[in-house]
C-alpha cells in the first residue's frame, strides 16, 4: 500500500479529513478543559481536596495514568496544530491578491483569528508547562516536591504580569472556543438548520463559563489575596523541613 | 429548390414509430468515428450533445458562456408540460396534440407536433432519473399544474425553476459525458460562421472569447441548437448574449428562414423605465390567476397619474377600466398571451397607459387580497413580489404592479424537415432556433418540453439518417473550404475594429430595436413594415461607417462580440420584416391591423369571435413562409411548404 | 444620482491590475447596477477609452455569470440577489463604491472583473451527475420520493453556480458550492446507487483545483443568491467521511 493509497493517508490529505481531525482533536482538548478547570476549582474548597486531587492524579495507574495522559494530549495537541497551520497555508495560498476593499457580513472576530489565537494560546500552553509542570522556578519547584500543589499554585500568581498573561490567554482560549466549540459540530457533520442556533449559543456559553471559571482562580489570589496567609505558613513549614533534610512535611505523613 | 419536409407516411400515430423503424442505422463499433458539432449547449443543445456521446459518437459541443450551465433555458419559470395524464383529468397524447397545433394558431407542422406529444412523457421520466427535483405530493408521486389557460393539468414544475433545473440535469449528463471523453467542452467559444464542403455542412469557424483567436473544427454533421432572436428589438426577456449569429450565417450558407416574423409577446413584464435599461424582466404569468388588469377610463386620469398628480387609489372603481374581464368576459384576465398583450398595447396606444412613459397597464392585488388575505397572496405570489419590489421599488401588497408585454420567444427559425436537417445538408437545428413545433403561437410551458424533444430524443434517431450515407471522418480544417471562412471571419472581426467611428454598438442595437418594436412588434402594417424596410438598411449602412469598437480583434473584447452580433441583428431584422409583410394576415405572434375581425364580419355576427380579433386567411397563408438568402440587402426568396390538417381541423381560435 | 466608482483594471492575467476611480454621474435611481456600469462604459467608449469589462447574461438572477464584489461583498451586501438584481436606489448619493472581481486563486482572472471559473464544471464532471443513458429511464412515478426530501433537494439544487461563496470565503473554499451540489443528487433515491463515489470524486477534485479549506465561517451562505444552507456542508463532511471509511473497508 503505497502512502497516496493508504486510507489514513487519503483522509489526511483531503481537505474534509484534515479538518475532521482538527475536530476530533478539538473536541478532545474541550473536554479536557473542562476536566481541568472542575479540578482546578478545588483550590476553592480547601488545600487538602486540591493537594489530594494533584497526588491522585500522580499516582493513578501506578504513576502510568498522568503519562499516557499527557502522551494522548501532546498527540492531540501536535495533530491539531500542524493541521491547522498546514489548512491556514492552504487557505493563505487559495487567495493569492487580497480584496482591496474588505469586508465581512457574519463571520465573527473570533472565526477569523483562531489561528492567531490559537497560536497564542500555545506559547501560554509552553509557559503554563514550564510554570506549573516543569517547574522552572526554584521556589515552586520545592513546594511541589513537598506535596504542596495547593501552596504552589497560590505563590505561582503573586505576580501580577504572570497573571495578566493568565487573563489575556484565557481570553483568547474563550475567543477560540466561541468558534471552535461549534465549529466541532459543523465538522463532523452534526450541525443542522434547527439545531445551529442551539450550537452556536452552547459554544458561546462554554467559552464564557471556561474564562470565568478559569480566571477566577488567579484574579482571586493575586487580586483578593486567596489562600495568602495559608500559603506563608506552608512556605514556612516546607523551608524549615528541607532545611532539617526531610523530603515531606510531617503532618502530611498518613499518606506518604 | 423544393422543400421536401420528408414527413413519414401513415397514421398520424404512427408516423415517428414507422420513421425510427424504416430510418438507417450505425453500427454500435462505427459511432465513433463520427464527429458531430453541437453548437450551444442549452436544452436542446446540452442534451443532444450529451445523448449522442452516451450512444459512442464523438462531439464537440460550443457555447458563448463561461460555461454550459448557463444557457439562457435556465431562465424559464414556468414548467413542462408532458401528456402524462397523473391527474387522470383526460390529457393524452392526442389531447397534447391537439392544443399544441391549436395553440399555435394552425401554422405548425403537424407530423413534428405529434412526434413532440409521443416523446413528451419520456422526458418527465428521463429528467427525474437525472435528478431533477420536480414538485411533489405528500404520497411522493409528481404534481402538475394547469398553467397557461390549458384545460387538463399537465405541467410539471420545480418551484419557480423549472428552466434551471432542467438545464442542470442536461448540463449534468454533458459533463458525466466530458469526464468519459465522449464530448469536448468549448466554452466561452462563440461560432461565427459555418462551413461546406461539396455543399454539405462540414465544421463551423468559432471565435475563442478569451484569446480572439479564429480556429476552424471540423465534422461529419453540424447540430445547431443557439436559441432564438429575440434580441433583434434589443429589450428583450433574452439575455444579454442571446443572438442570432449562428442561425444567420447558416442562412447566408443556404438554409432557409422559416417564419421569421412569429415572435411570441409575454403579457406579463415589468415596464420600461427609461433609454439605460438593458433587458425585461418577466413576471410569471400565474399572477393573472388572482390580480385583475386595468387603466382608467379617461385619458385625464391616466394622464394625471403619469404625471404623478394622481396615484392608481384615487381612482374611483366606475372610472376604471378592467378591458380584458370587459372584452372576453369567460378568460378574462386570463385570456391568452398574444390577446392579453394587444389589449395592453390598445389601451396604452390610446393614451391611458399608466406608467411614466406611458407604456404600462395595472395588475391589480386589491380585490384578491380583500377576499383571500394577504397571507394567502403572500404564499402564492410572495418571491414574484419580492423580486418586483426588488426591480422597481414599489411594494405590491399596497399598490397595483405595473406590467407592460415584452418581446419572449421567437417561434420562427430555420427550416427543418422531420429529421431536423436544414436545407444544406449536414446542417441540422434544433430548440428555439428552429421553426417547427409551435407554429404561430407557443403555449406556456411547451418551449422546455421541444428543447429537450429534440434534444433527447429526436435528433440522436434522425442525424443517422444523414450520417449513414456519410463516410466518416474525411474532413480536416486545413482544407480550403475552412481556410477560407477563417479568413473572412477574420476580415469581418478586423473590419469592425477598424472601422473607429463615433457611436457605440448598442447606440445602433437600440436604434434597430425601436425600428423594430415600433414596426414590426406586436402590432404590424404594410406601411410600418415598408418603412422599417427602408429603415434598417440606412442603421446598418450607418454602423458599418460610424460604430466605435474600442480595443482589438484578439483578446477579451465584449464590445467586439456585441459588435458581431449586432451587425448580424442588422442583417436578419430585414428578412424578419420581409416575412410580416408578406403574410398578409394575422395569426398567433403575428397581428397585422390590415387583419382583424369587425363589426361586420360574419363570425363577430354569428358570435363565434369578437370585432379586432385576429383573421387568420387559411386559404392564402396556411404555409411557411422559408425565405432563401439572396444577398445582403437583396430581397430573399420565398419558398413554401403547404400545411395540411389532417387530424386537427381548422377553426378559429376564440377565447370569448 | 452622482457616484464615485474604485474599479479593478487589468488587462489580463500577466497584468499587475489596479484600482481605477471612475466619475459615475446622473445615474438614474432606477437603473440597475449592471445598467450603472454600462452607462459608465458608454461614457468611457466615447471618450476614447476601452469599457470595463465585467461578466453578464440573464440579468435576472439565475444564470449565475454576473460576478462583481461590490464593496467588498460579493453581488453586495443586499441578501438574496445577484449583483445583477441590484438596483441603484440601494445606494446614497455621492457614495463611493469599490467594484472587485471574484477574488480566488481557483479563479484566475481574464480581464477586469472576469473571472474563469470552470473549476466548477470539472468538479461536476467529478461525480456531480446521476449516470443514467437517455432512454433508459422509468416510469417517473415509478420511485416516489418523500415531499420533505425532494424539497430539501430542491433547496440545495438552487444553486446557480455562480461562485459567489468562494469569493465571499476568507478561505476561497468552495465547500457551500460543492455540498449544494452533492446534496441536491445525494438526498434522492435516484441518486443514491453513486453517492459514495460522487461525494469521493467531487472533493478531490476540489482539492485538486486549489480552493481553500471551510473552517465555519458561513459568509458563503450570507452571501448566497439563493441562500442555500451552511447544513449542506455538514451533510457533506459527514458524507466523505463515510465513503472513505467504505473505500477503505471495501
Amino acid at each position: 500500500m503505497s502512502l497516496s493509497t493508504c486510507a489514513p493517508c487519503l483522509f489526511w490529505q483531503s481537505s474534509i479529513g484534515k479538518k475532521i481531525v482538527v475536530a476530533l482533536t478539538g473536541a478532545f482538548l474541550v473536554v479536557f478543559l473542562a476536566g481541568h478547570l472542575v479540578g482546578n476549582l478545588l483550590i476553592f474548597q480547601s488545600s487538602e481536596s486540591f493537594n489530594h486531587y494533584a497526588d491522585f492524579l500522580h499516582t493513578m495507574l501506578h504513576g502510568w495514568g498522568i503519562w499516557l495522559f499527557r502522551a494522548t494530549m501532546l498527540v492531540a495537541l501536535a495533530l491539531h496544530i500542524i493541521a491547522t497551520v498546514q489548512l491556514t497555508a492552504a487557505n493563505r495560498i487559495a487567495r493569492p491578491t487580497r480584496y482591496q476593499k474588505d469586508a465581512t457580513m457574519v463571520a465573527s472576530r473570533s472565526s477569523r483569528l483562531m489561528i492567531w489565537s490559537g497560536l497564542t494560546i500555545l506559547v501560554f500552553f509552553v509557559f503554563h508547562i514550564l510554570h506549573y509542570t516543569v517547574r522552572v522556578d526554584g521556589d515552586l519547584k520545592q513546594l511541589a516536591d513537598f506535596h504542596q500543589n495547593w501552596a504552589m499554585t497560590v505563590a505561582g500568581f503573586q505576580s501580577i504580569p504572570v497573571v495578566l498573561f493568565y487573563i489575556l490567554a484565557m481570553g483568547l482560549l474563550c475567543s477560540h472556543l466561541s468558534h471552535g466549540v461549534g465549529s466541532i459540530f459543523q465538522t463532523l457533520g452534526l450541525r443542522t438548520k434547527k439545531s445551529a442556533n442551539v450550537i452556536n449559543l452552547f459554544s458561546k456559553a462554554y467559552a464564557v463559563v471556561l474564562f470565568f471559571g478559569f480566571i477566577s482562580i488567579p484574579v482571586s489570589i493575586c487580586f483578593f489575596g486567596l489562600g495568602e496567609k495559608e500559603m506563608n505558613e506552608t512556605i514556612q513549614k516546607v523551608e524549615a523541613a528541607a532545611k532539617a533534610g526531610l523530603t515531606s512535611l510531617p503532618d502530611a505523613g498518613d499518606k506518604h | 429548390m423544393s422543400l421536401d419536409s420528408k414527413i413519414p407516411e401513415g397514421p398520424m400515430d404512427q408516423k415517428w414509430t414507422k420513421h425510427k423503424m424504416d430510418s438507417k442505422l450505425i453500427n454500435p463499433a462505427n459511432k465513433r468515428k463520427y464527429t458531430v458539432i453541437v453548437v450551444g449547449s442549452g436544452l436542446a443543445g446540452g442534451a443532444a450533445a450529451a445523448s449522442l456521446a452516451e450512444m459512442g459518437y464523438q462531439v464537440k459541443c460550443f457555447c458563448y458562456q463561461d460555461s454550459p450551465r448557463r444557457a439562457h433555458s435556465i431562465a424559464a419559470q414556468g414548467g413542462i408540460n408532458a401528456a402524462k395524464n397523473y391527474q387522470n383529468d383526460g390529457d393524452s397524447v392526442h389531447r397534447l396534440f391537439y392544443d399544441t397545433v391549436k395553440g399555435g394558431d394552425f401554422r405548425a407542422r403537424e407530423a413534428n407536433v405529434h412526434r413532440l406529444a409521443e416523446v413528451s412523457n419520456a422526458i418527465i421520466d428521463q429528467c427525474t432519473a437525472q435528478g431533477v427535483p420536480f414538485a411533489r405530493e405528500y404520497g411522493g408521486l409528481l404534481d402538475n399544474r394547469s398553467f397557461g389557460g390549458a384545460q387538463v393539468s399537465r405541467t410539471f414544475y420545480a418551484r419557480g425553476q423549472t428552466g434551471q433545473q432542467l438545464l442542470i440535469g442536461c448540463y449534468q449528463a454533458l459533463e458525466k459525458e466530458i469526464s468519459k471523453g465522449g464530448v469536448t467542452m468549448y466554452p466561452r467559444t462563440e461560432m461565427m460562421d459555418v462551413v461546406k464542403v461539396n455543399g454539405h455542412a462540414k465544421g463551423i469557424v468559432v471565435r475563442d472569447m478569451i484569446t480572439g483567436k479564429v480556429e476552424s473544427h471540423a465534422a461529419d454533421a453540424v447540430i445547431l441548437a443557439t436559441g432564438g432572436y429575440g434580441n433583434v428589438f434589443f429589450l428583450s426577456t433574452n439575455a444579454m448574449g442571446c443572438n442570432v449569429t449562428a442561425a444567420l450565417r447558416a442562412h447566408k450558407r443556404g438554409a432557409y428562414f422559416a417564419n421569421p416574423c412569429y415572435t411570441q409577446i409575454h403579457p406579463t413584464c415589468i415596464p420600461v423605465s427609461g433609454d439605460y435599461q438593458s433587458k425585461l424582466t418577466l413576471m410569471s404569468e400565474s399572477l393573472r390567476n388572482d390580480g385583475r388588469i386595468w387603466v382608467p377610463k379617461g385619458k385625464d386620469d391616466a394622464e394625471a397619474i403619469r404625471t404623478g398628480k394622481k396615484s392608481p387609489e384615487d381612482i374611483a372603481e366606475d372610472d376604471r377600466d378592467y378591458y380584458l374581464e370587459r372584452k372576453y368576459p369567460s378568460y378574462g384576465n386570463l385570456a391568452p398571451r398574444d390577446v392579453s398583450s394587444r389589449a395592453a398595447k390598445e389601451v396604452c396606444d390610446d393614451g391611458r397607459g399608466v406608467a411614466p412613459t406611458g407604456l404600462g397597464v395595472y395588475l391589480d392585488f386589491k380585490d384578491a387580497i380583500a377576499r383571500l388575505g394577504e397571507d394567502v397572496i403572500r404564499a402564492r405570489y410572495g418571491n414574484l413580489f419580492q423580486m418586483y419590489e426588488k426591480i422597481t421599488g414599489d411594494n405590491p401588497y399596497g399598490t397595483p404592479m405595473q406590467i407592460f408585454p415584452a418581446v419572449h420567444y421567437t417561434m420562427g427559425g430555420l427550416w427543418v424537415d422531420y429529421n431536423l436537417q436544414t436545407t444544406v445538408p449536414g446542417l441540422h437545428c434544433l430548440g428555439e432556433a428552429n421553426f417547427s413545433d409551435h407554429g404561430a403561437n407557443r403555449l406556456g410551458a411547451s418551449a422546455l418540453m421541444q428543447g429537450l424533444a429534440d434534444g433527447y430524443y429526436v435528433i440522436p434517431s434522425t442525424i443517422a439518417v444523414y450520417l449513414a450515407g456519410e463516410k466518416p471522418g474525411t474532413i480536416t480544417t486545413d482544407m480550403d473550404e475552412f481556410k477560407e471562412v477563417e479568413k473572412e471571419v477574420d476580415e469581418r472581426m478586423n473590419a469592425l475594429v477598424n472601422v473607429k467611428g463615433n457611436r457605440t454598438v448598442d447606440s445602433f442595437h437600440k436604434e434597430l430595436g425601436l425600428i423594430m418594436w415600433d414596426n414590426c412588434g406586436m402590432a404590424r402594417t404594410e406601411e410600418s413594415l415598408k418603412h422599417a424596410l427602408k429603415r434598417i438598411p440606412e442603421i446598418r449602412d450607418d454602423f458599418w461607417k460610424n460604430v466605435r469598437v474600442p480595443g482589438k480583434a484578439n483578446g477579451i473584447n465584449a464590445e467586439l462580440e456585441k459588435a458581431a452580433r449586432v451587425a448580424d441583428f442588422l442583417e436578419f431584422a430585414e428578412v424578419m420584416c420581409y416575412d410580416a409583410l408578406e403574410r398578409a394576415e394575422s395569426c398567433g405572434g403575428h397581428f397585422r391591423l390590415e387583419y382583424q375581425f369587425t363589426e361586420d364580419s360574419p363570425e363577430v355576427k354569428s358570435g363565434s369571435t369578437q370585432p379586432g380579433e385576429a383573421l387568420r386567411r387559411d386559404d392564402k397563408f396556411a404555409y411557411v413562409a422559408a425565405w432563401e438568402f439572396k444577398g445582403v440587402g437583396a430581397e430573399p426568396t420565398l419558398h413554401k411548404e403547404e400545411l395540411t390538417f389532417d387530424s386537427v381541423h381548422l377553426a378559429i381560435r376564440s377565447y370569448a | 444620482m452622482n457616484l464615485t466608482l474604485k474599479v479593478w483594471r487589468q488587462y489580463d492575467i500577466q497584468d499587475d491590475g489596479r484600482l481605477e476611480t471612475y466619475d459615475a454621474k446622473d445615474i438614474p435611481i432606477e437603473a440597475s447596477f449592471l445598467e450603472m456600469l454600462d452607462i459608465v462604459n458608454e461614457r468611457i467608449i466615447n471618450d476614447g477609452g476601452e469599457p470595463i469589462h465585467f461578466d453578464h447574461d440573464c440579468r435576472e438572477g439565475i444564470c449565475g455569470q454576473c460576478s462583481l464584489t461590490v464593496n467588498g461583498i460579493p453581488h453586495s451586501k443586499e441578501q438574496g440577489i445577484t449583483v445583477c438584481q441590484l438596483h441603484m436606489r440601494k445606494f446614497k448619493d455621492g457614495e463611493t463604491i469599490w467594484i472587485e472581481p471574484f477574488r480566488a486563486k481557483a479563479f484566475p482572472l481574464l480581464r477586469d472583473l472576469m473571472v474563469d471559473r470552470s473549476a466548477f464544471d470539472r468538479i461536476i464532471a467529478a461525480g456531480g451527475f446521476i449516470d443514467v443513458r437517455t432512454g433508459s429511464a422509468q416510469d417517473a412515478n415509478n420511485l416516489p420520493v418523500a415531499k420533505t426530501r425532494a424539497e430539501a433537494s430542491m433547496d440545495a439544487a438552487a444553486c446557480i453556480g455562480c461562485g459567489a461563496c468562494v469569493a465571499a470565503c476568507k478561505n476561497a473554499s468552495a465547500m457551500l458550492f460543492v455540498s449544494a451540489k452533492a446534496a441536491h443528487l445525494n438526498l434522492l433515491p435516484q441518486g443514491a446507487p453513486e453517492k459514495d463515489k460522487r461525494v469521493l470524486g467531487m472533493v478531490r477534485q476540489m482539492d485538486a483545483e486549489g480552493f481553500g479549506n471551510c473552517t465555519n465561517l458561513y459568509e458563503c451562505e450570507a452571501v448566497c443568491p439563493k441562500e442555500i444552507s451552511v447544513e449542506n456542508i455538514a451533510r457533506l463532511n459527514r458524507d466523505y467521511a463515510v465513503a472513505l471509511a467504505k473505500e477503505a473497508a471495501v
